[in-house]
């Protein structure tokens, strides 16, 4: 008996689990998948392990700013950015990276900054303590 | 205890050491970073840290298990295939910290290192199960639910793993709404998974002190840890609520996490019990770890609830307030757990008057530090998170100067922390070198 409940929950995870996967974006467009450059900009985020400082939708770290919709937001942009990334500050490091990473960085970030925005309007949270964001 | 398995837990005690010291040296880098950047910055402190706490917080647990089930399991367990998973284990988690020594990371948060070495990773974790589940299936009849819990974290932490590696394969990262999902649904099931191998632990550990077995029995026990499973499974999404996934994937975590009220309520009535029980069994530093984690589950659920609701969500997520909650489950709850489990396991209520006391004063010393670190990172999130959320500031140097205070009170509470943690480490350490089973 206990091992069947079990069996039923874990069927109800596998289920779960596809439609996350099948799902979970609801914005998806077929236009809107990754070049070559975003994907060897996502790559070199990930081997400077800029997700120790910046954090993306609010997860990541806490030294730096969030950078999700950093590519759009008012007095910031690509060119600003590259400054940034190919020569660091006090607080973040120069971490050398040659023209062609710095633009697959900024490619990647403004791939990101496509997909959504990382914070929730006032009005969007409904009496329940929820959000609604589909509007 | 055998000649591997003394390896194991040594190591397992040297990683609770090494997260502690690299954790400081990376709150200093967060306050100091111009400084530190010259020689070690904070990009790679930070996967030193988090990697060491969590292969602590694995191997601590599997240390345990690999101890316990040999009286809990019937069946004689495979000696090679415990070898051959420890120095695999051992041996990549040394590789990858000589990565991070290199700046070779390419992995993604808590999983910095190079992927490739998820491989050997994958495969010890296969060795381990074959270790645990050969004397398993020649078990008969029902097994107690400490058994259960074990059984399902090691299971779902190969299910969540394999999960994390997913990005790997081109087709999850055709929309980064897709991949962010899947990796915190990875993420936070691991959590699950783990905390299922570690209050497994604590259940044996209560049982056996005790001397009590129905406490492992039974239909509450039973429905309790079906619904820890249901929030391993379905209560992740707090992570990404923010972000404009599907929409039921928020409701159906909200939903899930408002069932954690329960667990909080068995504790409200389970109080008078407990205390009635602390007074019999308060001399026993086994259960005085014990104890002190379930304060920290007390207070981490409290917070835990207020985060899984998005309107408060909204507040806290990306603050320190996150930062509390994982410190908090990893050191308080998940370290003295395995502390208890580590006690339980060296005797060391039997060992001289001398090392009693200088465990009994670095317990006390730990947990008033870690009360005040605790304090001090949510004082911090709530900063941050009134000015960006409330205040709407969009500069992050504003937002963050009147945090900085809070953070150098949590870095001094921290030196609290680290002394107390790594002096009950080298006790152990030295207790199980000398360790010769009765």
């Amino acid at each position: 008996m206990k091992f069947r409940l079990w069996l039923i929950l874990f069927i109800g995870f596998l289920v779960y689990t596809c439609l996350v996967y099948s799902y979970c974006d609801k914005n998806s467009l077929p236009g809107n998948t990754p070049d070559n450059h975003v994907v060897a900009g996502w790559n070199t985020w990930q081997e400077k392990n800029c997700q120790s400082c910046h954090q993306i939708y609010g997860l990541g770290g806490y030294l730096g700013p969030d950078l999700t919709n950093a590519a759009s937001a008012p007095g910031k942009g690509e060119n600003y950015m590259k400054v940034f990334i190919q020569f660091g500050t006090g607080k973040m490091p120069n971490f050398h990276l040659s023209d062609s990473e710095t633009n697959n960085v900024v490619a990647f970030l403004k791939w990101v900054d496509k997909s959504g925005k990382n914070t929730v309007p006032k009005e969007n949270v409904t009496w329940t303590g929820n959000y609604n964001l589909d509007n | 205890m055998q000649k591997h398995l003394r390896l194991y837990f040594i190591t397992a005690l040297l990683l609770l050491s090494a997260t502690v010291l690299f954790g400081m040296l990376a709150s200093w880098a967060f306050l100091y970073p111009e400084t530190y950047n010259q020689y070690m910055p904070f990009y790679q402190l930070r996967p030193f840290h988090v990697s060491a706490a969590l292969f602590w917080i694995i191997s601590g647990a599997t240390s345990c298990i690999l101890l316990f089930k040999k009286e809990s399991l019937a069946g004689s367990s495979s000696v090679v295939l415990e070898q051959l998973f420890i120095y695999t284990w051992i041996g990549t988690i040394i590789a990858i910290f000589v990565c991070y020594g290199l700046k070779k990371f390419g992995g993604r948060e808590y999983w910095e290192f190079p992927p490739v070495l998820g491989l050997p990773l994958l495969v010890s974790w296969l060795l381990l199960m074959g270790a645990y589940f050969i004397p398993l299936l020649k078990t008969k009849g029902n097994k107690p639910m400490y058994v259960w819990m074990w059984t399902t974290g090691m299971f779902f932490f190969l299910v969540t793993f394999i999960e994390q590696n997913l990005w790997l394969v081109p087709w999850f990262r055709q929309s980064y709404l897709r991949e962010l999902t899947i990796q915190w649904k990875a993420n936070g099931a691991t959590v699950g998974a783990w905390n299922q191998m570690i209050y497994g632990t604590s259940l044996y550990l209560m049982v056996k002190i005790s001397g009590d077995v129905t406490k492992a029995q039974g239909k509450t026990v039973f429905f309790f840890y079906m619904l820890g499973l249901s929030n391993l499974m379905f209560n992740w999404g707090h992570h990404i609520y923010n972000a404009p996934s599907a929409s039921w994937i928020r409701d159906t975590s909200y939903i899930i996490s408002m069932t954690e009220w329960l667990f909080l309520i068995r504790m409200l009535q389970g109080f008078r019990s407990t205390l009635e029980e602390g007074r019999k069994l308060k001399h026993l530093i086994t259960y005085r770890f014990l104890i002190a984690s379930e304060f920290w589950v007390f207070v981490n659920l409290l917070l835990t609830l207020a985060m899984s609701v998005p309107a408060i969500n909204r507040y806290t997520h990306g603050t320190h307030i996150t930062v509390a909650h994982s410190m908090g489950a990893t050191i308080g709850i998940n370290t003295m757990i395995l502390l208890a489990g580590f006690s339980y396991i060296l005797e060391i209520d039997q060992k001289s008057e001398r090392i009693r006391k200088t465990i009994i004063a670095n317990f006390w010393l730990c947990q008033v530090s870690l009360v005040a670190f605790w304090i001090t990172l949510i004082a911090a999130g709530i900063i941050k998170g009134y000015r960006t959320t409330a205040l709407n500031l969009t500069s992050f140097q504003e937002i963050m100067m009147p945090v900085m205070p809070a953070l150098k009170a949590f870095s001094i509470a921290g030196i609290g922390v680290v002394i107390s943690l790594v002096i009950i480490s080298v006790v152990y350490i030295r207790q199980a070198i000398r360790f010769k089973e009765a």
